[in-house]
């Protein structure tokens, strides 16, 4: 993996955000085997999607200005993308979710 | 009347740049010009125009959400790892709204959902009441305080 | 050399795979047609996420570009489900 040659300063923050996401994501994910009723599991993945890949996006933002030597900030994109759109989904599901009959 | 900074040209012009990762004068040229021709196009959809009065109440806004999302994920992380023991309890809270303007209201609603424990589950335009779907209810008092206090002022003194 | 980014490349890569594969089991399993588009929300986010720490890994820009495309169709598929849902049709004339 081309990851060894990142400078200290860049890989300690960046492992420890990576692993952070990491779990975060895995917990959201799980709440949604976990918890029993549609209502209460709308809520698990919203954790993935927000802190999980905040997370995650701020450690590629590191390694690769590291690695480029010089400010790379293009995943910025990704993060306000995810933040704009996952609410819309999850606003739809929730509507979609009280119209329906339940059974 | 006040001076409008067009601020859909600018955001797809930093965006163009970004994603090129250069800032040679013809990807200039070029992202001026896509911003422009979109611009062009999409101002006929947008009927409403929004102007952010207050930025420095924005970052501060901002701040505060970037706070909250942490705490909520913590919250939401216990609950879930602690459902097998205790199923957490849904509910619905009905919050009467003082704020109109549609984009606060949009923006408002990004917020809410954004934050894991809340879902933003519908909105009366007539009576201006907004209905919340909270998934570990314990009282209701305290979560129209928190929506009332911390994200509708700002939003009102941002849009006005 | 130090070897703490490849291991928690590693942890990473797994916890979120370990996620897809919940969110696929209640895929599968869900009970109602909006858990399974809830479980496919969840499998795109956690899929570019996938892509982003494979980026990170392989020290490349390549799989920035791959991420920002399954968002883009991901959010796509996974809102015009939602809407097909809630109204019976995605586009309403």
């Amino acid at each position: 993996m081309n990851a060894m040659s990142v400078p200290l300063w860049a890989a300690l923050p960046a492992a420890a955000l990576l692993v952070v996401g990491g779990l975060l994501t895995l917990v959201g994910s799980l709440g949604l085997l976990r918890l029993h009723d549609f209502h209460a599991r709308i809520h698990a993945p919203t954790m993935g999607s927000t802190l999980g890949a905040g997370c995650i996006l701020l450690a590629s933002i590191l390694v690769s200005s590291a690695l480029a030597q010089r400010p790379v900030v293009h995943e910025l994109l990704i993060a306000v993308f995810v933040v704009l759109t996952s609410p819309v989904t999850a606003m739809l599901l929730m509507r979609a979710s009280l119209y329906r009959p339940r059974g | 009347m006040r001076r409008r900074v067009p601020v859909l040209p600018v955001f797809l012009l930093v965006m163009w740049l970004a994603l090129n990762g250069s800032f040679a004068p013809a990807q200039i040229a070029l992202g001026v010009l896509f911003a422009g021709l979109v611009t062009l196009a999409v101002a006929a959809l947008r009927p409403v125009f929004a102007w952010p009065r207050r930025f420095d109440v924005a970052v501060r806004l901002f701040v505060v959400v970037l706070v909250d999302v942490i705490r909520s994920n913590i919250a939401v992380g216990r609950i879930i790892l602690g459902a097998s023991k205790r199923q957490p309890h849904v509910g619905f809270v009905k919050i009467p709204l003082e704020l109109r303007d549609p984009h606060g209201l949009a923006v408002l609603a990004m917020i809410i959902t954004g934050c894991p424990g809340s879902v933003w589950a519908g909105h009366d335009t007539e009576s201006n009441v907004l209905t919340l779907h909270i998934l570990d209810l314990q009282d209701e008092v305290t979560w129209i305080r928190t929506v009332k206090q911390r994200y509708e002022r700002p939003l009102m003194e941002i849009f006005g | 050399m130090n070897h703490v980014l490849p291991w928690a490349v590693y942890f990473a890569l797994m916890c979120v795979s370990v996620a897809m594969g919940c969110a696929t089991i209640r895929l599968l399993r869900g009970p109602q047609a909006q858990d399974r588009v809830l479980a496919l929300d969840t499998l795109y986010i956690s899929g570019m996420l996938v892509v982003l720490t494979l980026g990170i890994g392989f020290g490349s820009g390549i799989y920035f570009d791959i991420a920002l495309l399954i968002a883009l169709f991901g959010f796509v598929g996974a809102t015009a489900m939602a809407k097909f849902l809630l109204r019976g049709e995605v586009i309403e004339p």
